[in-house]
């Protein structure tokens, strides 16, 4: 919201610098984020008058001028002008030698073709305004300034360029602040200064129209206040000065008195109001109904929308002659030949005017205020002020036709106090003398009986709900640098942290980090190439993903549902960085839709993803880190042969725990690699971190470390190439219940062993728990393994 | 006997030295001490010869002589193994600046770190942690927080929609409403996690993320709102950060207030991380709305609560000096190596 200091100044006396105003209002919850000084780019730039005008002799265009900028600069400056609108005793703007104009311009001593000239005179373009600031600035030369401008004063100070704009962001909860005048009430409370109310008297006469005009509101919920006022015989004309230049200030480029009208108010008090030619409105009528399905519209801007019963719209009798709070109506337009109008003051709901700004993709200062919120307070004051402007700019006559439909009286906010109760709030002691001045300065209407404070909000403050609103109120005003800090000063002592599944989760981060795994934090989302990056075939479950309706991209349209390809992408992110190797991993939800499209919110299943590559790293280096994961929980994982669409056929796992499934590990496939060109090697591997977590273990009790010594055996056994290491230790295992190692520790295929077979070594050892074993026992523990093997996998010891 | 012992002597003392292989030493020890055949048992047995009455004095002599045999052969086999070990650490010496063999350790993410340094801040203070659904209703992300529908902060906040009523969390807000759904007061209680908005350019990410905090008990005020954020700031970044308050807005809280700390680059002289301001906004709090205590039906006559949000990304950019959000999520290693000190 842009505040010139001068606007401001139409209001309230500013008596303190703009640093110090600024401060004032960041602490009062009014952060400036931008101020600018309009004449910071002009330096050395003065008024001064012509003395004399001398052709140049090698020249048929330049003049030679003498001017007089006073004592301070000089009374006899040359300068040669290649302007031919100047004239002796014109009052003109001198940059001197060493001057700066905007855009970075300097201006030097020099010569002209011979002769010597100490600066150059300004045209209105050169200092950046335009007639709107200054009368005259758009001639085509030099800009005369008014006769009686004194000489040697700053041209900033003469143009208006001797001002400030605040750029002041403005929070939700204040859409009455979004105006010069909502500020200029902030600013006057702040400063504890009188506001200076605009002036909204004027004049009113009956008119031949008066009866006819109808204003019917068939949506109140969508337009819970409408004012319609005829004004006859309006006189389309270039607005004043004065109000040209308000409106340049913000940025606005002025029209002719009806729209400039309009834009003022909107400016001044952050009501956004249309004018309608009378003339176009068919049955003299105004009705404020949701659009037909399949209605159409022309705006202003010539766009032509096809509406449906969403949209709000101004109608005639017969057809829509505006988009309600977003734009007129082509057909209803001011021209240069209208006579009668109509001025339009309304409320319309905020999220009617942004759901169909958004949908048409339609949208204007008057939506954008609109979105904001607009009070009904100041949409009664806007029809009262434009009606006060029309006199004062003389652009046409006032008629009694006031046309008001509101779905309920204007009624202010009534809240119940005491000075405790907001004391309590703040946590400090505000002395009730102290408050009551905040609220009186902020237009609060306070009646006082006993300790009850009987608090009436200003019509404007349409979000004061509960005595909190006004301890903020109050502190924003005393200040918050009288709020002491206390820890919970009065607060139950609880208990707190993490809860153990937290710990857990924790703990398992850290377990992977000392297998020399790096956490990464990907985004949630993902899209299907990424899954097609996997080869996951269109059938799989991985590929009913929840979609946003609405992505930044389709690069992020749909919900992880599974981290493989998060774990991918940062493996060949790090790849194509130049990073040679690396471990990462991440624990993350996976969206896993109970029904679609959604009908409930989803289950979010904690994931652990974990990539892997580098020419060091082998599948069972990272099957490695898989049993980091088991060591720390007390656990036992085994692994069964398995395959995926992403991973190389012979090495890849399924991950058990307690015979049940948790996940995957392997080696990505070559076609993948190959497809992302990657050459180092890779490795993905999934757990599902709810059904691991399930296997944690809560509490545990000290087993004794038993007297007697455990029984090593080593034996090598000779087999197909097709039976596995696994199904070897799991026979062991199931053979004796006092088995707790079995660890293959060489592997030899050779002739004397034969073509397809090998010979697997294996580490057993028996550990007796309550007696030690004989050796008789032993021998049959022994003999039993080695019969199961024979049995069941048909292998015998070498 | 006594001409044989000094003439033994001298050949012992002749013949020790400390230049023997351990091999010779041995057959000497061997030649001289060995029980069966050695020298000096040998004139044990030549007792025999000597007269009676002599004996006692002949014992203590050849007694005297093994002893001294004895002690000079300890004495060379010490020399000898003395330098055995010599020779032996010799050979096995090591060029100790070749590289380790060690298993390297990785770490946390650097937004994990400064989650747990804040979470350990406030568990000190008898915080919970509750992690909430990342995919969330309408309800709770806004309604219930008193964000009603035709409320301006919806449309700033951009959300990601599902369906009309299940959307991406925007903050982790929702987190108070699911613990005072579920819990009575007293409550303290952390929410931390992601959270979505549609917004992807050199200062935001689609994806962030936030911890929430929020107490609920009797006399809640604003002069506790601000202590535990002054102390988190402190601990956070440095003992001697200033921390300051301001007015701002919040659907859910009331008053509202942004936090500022006096910037961690340049200590509050003003630089460009601070627009020469000296201070940095950091994060966001208030008195809970009573109409949020209502929708979870806790009576705000009764009961005041403070809620506060922080940004954990921009916490973790500002406590290590991290110029760009987008180096958070780009995941190269050499950034996350650095953090490995950070691992507590």
């Amino acid at each position: 919201m842009l505040l010139p200091l001068s606007w401001l100044k139409d209001y309230v006396d500013v008596d303190v610098t703009v640093e110090e105003l600024e401060e004032r209002l960041f602490s009062s919850g009014f952060e400036v984020e931008e101020l600018k000084y309009l004449g910071e780019e002009i330096d050395r730039v003065v008024t001064g008058k012509i003395t004399s005008v001398a052709k140049h002799e090698d020249s048929d265009h330049l003049q030679i001028c003498k001017l007089d900028c006073g004592e301070a600069y000089g009374t006899d400056i040359q300068i040669v002008t290649g302007a031919q609108n100047i004239f002796e005793g014109a009052v003109v703007p001198v940059a001197l030698d060493n001057s700066l104009l905007p855009g970075g311009v300097k201006i030097k001593k020099g010569k002209l073709r011979g002769v010597e000239s100490c600066g150059m005179l300004c045209s209105g373009g050169e200092l950046g305004i335009t007639d709107d600031w200054y009368e005259g600035a758009d001639v085509d030369g030099i800009l005369i300034l008014d006769e009686n401008t004194p000489i040697g004063e700053d041209i900033t100070k003469i143009v208006g360029l001797d001002d400030y704009i605040f750029d002041i962001s403005i929070t939700a909860n204040r859409p009455d602040c979004q105006s010069i005048l909502g500020m200029a009430r902030e600013v006057a409370a702040i400063l504890d200064k009188p506001l200076k109310a605009p002036d909204m008297s004027y004049t009113a006469i009956d008119a031949a129209n008066d009866d006819d005009i109808t204003v019917t509101v068939t949506a109140p919920d969508l337009c819970p206040r409408y004012i319609g006022h005829y004004v006859k015989d309006v006189v389309i004309k270039k607005s004043p000065q004065w109000m040209r230049k308000r409106l340049a200030l913000v940025g606005l480029n002025a029209i002719n008195t009806i729209v400039d009208i309009t834009n003022f108010i909107l400016m001044e008090l952050g009501q956004p109001m249309h004018a309608f030619d009378l003339s176009t409105l068919e049955g003299k009528a105004i009705n404020v109904r949701r659009a037909r399905n399949g209605e159409k519209i022309t705006t202003l801007d010539e766009k032509e929308f096809e509406l449906n019963d969403t949209n709000l719209v101004i109608c005639d009798a017969v057809k829509p002659v505006a988009l309600a709070g977003i734009m007129g109506g082509l057909n209803s337009e001011i021209k240069d030949t209208t006579k009668d109008v109509v001025f339009e003051s309304a409320k319309f709901a905020r999220d009617s005017i942004r759901k169909t700004s958004r949908s048409l993709g339609q949208s204007s200062y008057s939506s954008a205020k609109f979105c904001k919120g607009v009070d009904e307070y100041t949409t009664e004051c806007a029809i009262k002020r434009a009606l006060h402007l029309i006199e004062e700019l003389d652009c046409g006559t006032v008629s009694n036709t006031h046309r008001c439909e509101a779905a309920k009286e204007l009624a202010p906010k009534v809240v119940e106090a005491t000075f405790e109760k907001i004391n309590k709030v703040l946590g400090i002691e505000v002395p009730g003398d102290v408050i009551l001045d905040i609220l009186r300065r902020l237009e609060f209407d306070v009646k006082k009986n006993g300790d009850v404070l009987t608090v009436t909000a200003p019509l404007y403050r349409e979000d004061v709900e509960g005595y909190e609103d006004l301890a903020e109120e109050v502190i924003r005003i005393y200040g918050y640098d009288h709020i002491k800090p206390q820890l919970l000063k009065f607060a139950t002592v609880t208990n707190g942290g993490l809860s153990e599944a937290q710990q857990f989760e924790l703990k398992l981060k850290n377990a992977l980090r000392m297998q020399g795994a790096y956490e990464t934090i990907n985004y949630s989302f993902y899209s299907n190439a990424d899954l097609d990056m996997l080869h996951i075939p269109h059938d799989a479950p991985e590929r009913n993903a929840i979609r946003i309706e609405n992505p930044i991209s389709e690069n992020y349209s749909i919900m992880a549902t599974t981290l493989a390809p998060i774990m991918l992408n940062t493996i060949v992110k790090n790849y194509r960085s130049g990073n040679d190797a690396g471990r990462f991993y991440e624990v993350a939800n996976v969206f896993i839709a109970k029904q679609m499209p959604l009908t409930e919110l989803p289950h979010e299943r904690r994931t652990i993803g974990i990539g892997v590559y580098g020419d060091g790293e082998d599948f069972f280096k990272v099957k490695g880190i898989i049993e980091g994961i088991a060591d720390e929980f007390n656990l036992t994982f085994s692994y069964r042969k398995s395959t995926r669409s992403f991973l190389h056929p012979g090495i890849t796992a399924e991950i058990l725990c307690e015979d049940e499934v948790i996940g995957y590990v392997g080696q990505l496939s070559h076609e993948v690699s190959q497809e992302m060109s990657l050459v180092k090697k890779a490795f993905i591997a999934e757990i599902d971190y709810e059904k691991l977590s399930g296997f944690f273990k809560h509490t545990m009790r000290y087993a004794p470390i038993s007297e007697f010594p455990d029984v090593v055996r080593d034996f090598a056994f000779v087999c197909d190439e097709a039976v596995t290491c696994g199904e070897i230790e799991e026979s062991i295992r199931k053979s004796c219940k006092y088995v707790t190692v079995v660890k293959l520790f060489d592997i030899f295929r050779g002739k004397q062993i034969g073509e397809g077979k090998k010979s697997m070594a294996f580490n057993v050892i028996i550990s007796p728990q309550e007696k030690g074993f004989s050796d008789k026992e032993i021998e049959k523990f022994t003999s039993k393994i080695l019969k199961d093997l024979e049995f069941k996998l048909g292998i015998s010891l070498r | 006997m006594k001409q044989k012992i000094e003439q033994l002597r001298a050949q012992i003392s002749a013949e020790l030295t400390a230049g023997l292989s351990r091999e010779e030493f041995k057959k000497l020890r061997e030649k001289y001490l060995s029980n069966k055949a050695g020298e000096i048992p040998n004139l044990m047995k030549e007792m025999r010869n000597v007269p009676k009455e002599e004996r006692p004095e002949f014992g203590k002599i050849i007694n005297e002589f093994k002893v001294w045999a004895e002690g000079r052969f300890d004495e060379i086999d010490a020399s000898l193994k003395a330098a055995e070990l010599a020779g032996k650490n010799a050979s096995e010496a090591v060029d100790i600046t070749m590289p380790a063999v060690k298993n390297d350790t990785g770490s946390l993410h650097p937004t994990t770190l400064v989650r747990h340094e804040i979470i350990n801040i406030f568990a000190n203070m008898g915080f919970d942690v509750f992690d909430g659904p990342e995919i969330e209703t309408d309800y709770y992300n806004f309604t219930a927080l008193n964000v009603p529908s035709d409320h301006p902060a919806r449309a700033e906040q951009d959300t990601f929609y599902i369906t009309e009523q299940i959307l991406l969390r925007t903050q982790t807000s929702p987190g108070q409403i699911r613990t005072m759904e579920a819990n009575k007061p007293p409550i303290k209680v952390l929410s931390p996690g992601r959270v979505f908005r549609s917004d992807d350019d050199a200062t935001h990410t689609p994806m962030f993320h936030q911890m929430e905090g929020l107490v609920v008990d009797k006399n809640i005020s604003v002069c506790d709102l601000y202590g535990m954020l002054d102390l988190l700031a402190k601990e956070i970044f440095t003992a001697d950060t200033k921390t300051r308050l301001r007015p701002s807005y919040f659907p859910f809280t009331e008053p509202s207030v942004e936090v500022d700390v006096t910037c961690c680059e340049c200590g509050g002289k003003g630089c460009r991380l601070c627009k020469g301001t000296g201070w940095i906004e950091v994060l966001g709090g208030g008195i809970v709305n009573r109409k949020v205590l209502e929708n979870c039906n806790i009576d705000p006559d009764v009961y005041s609560g403070l809620a506060f949000g922080i940004g954990i990304d921009r916490i973790t950019m500002l406590k290590y000096g991290i110029n760009n959000i987008h180096i958070l999520f780009d995941n190269d290693i050499r950034t996350l190596k650095q953090f490995k000190q950070q691992n507590r």
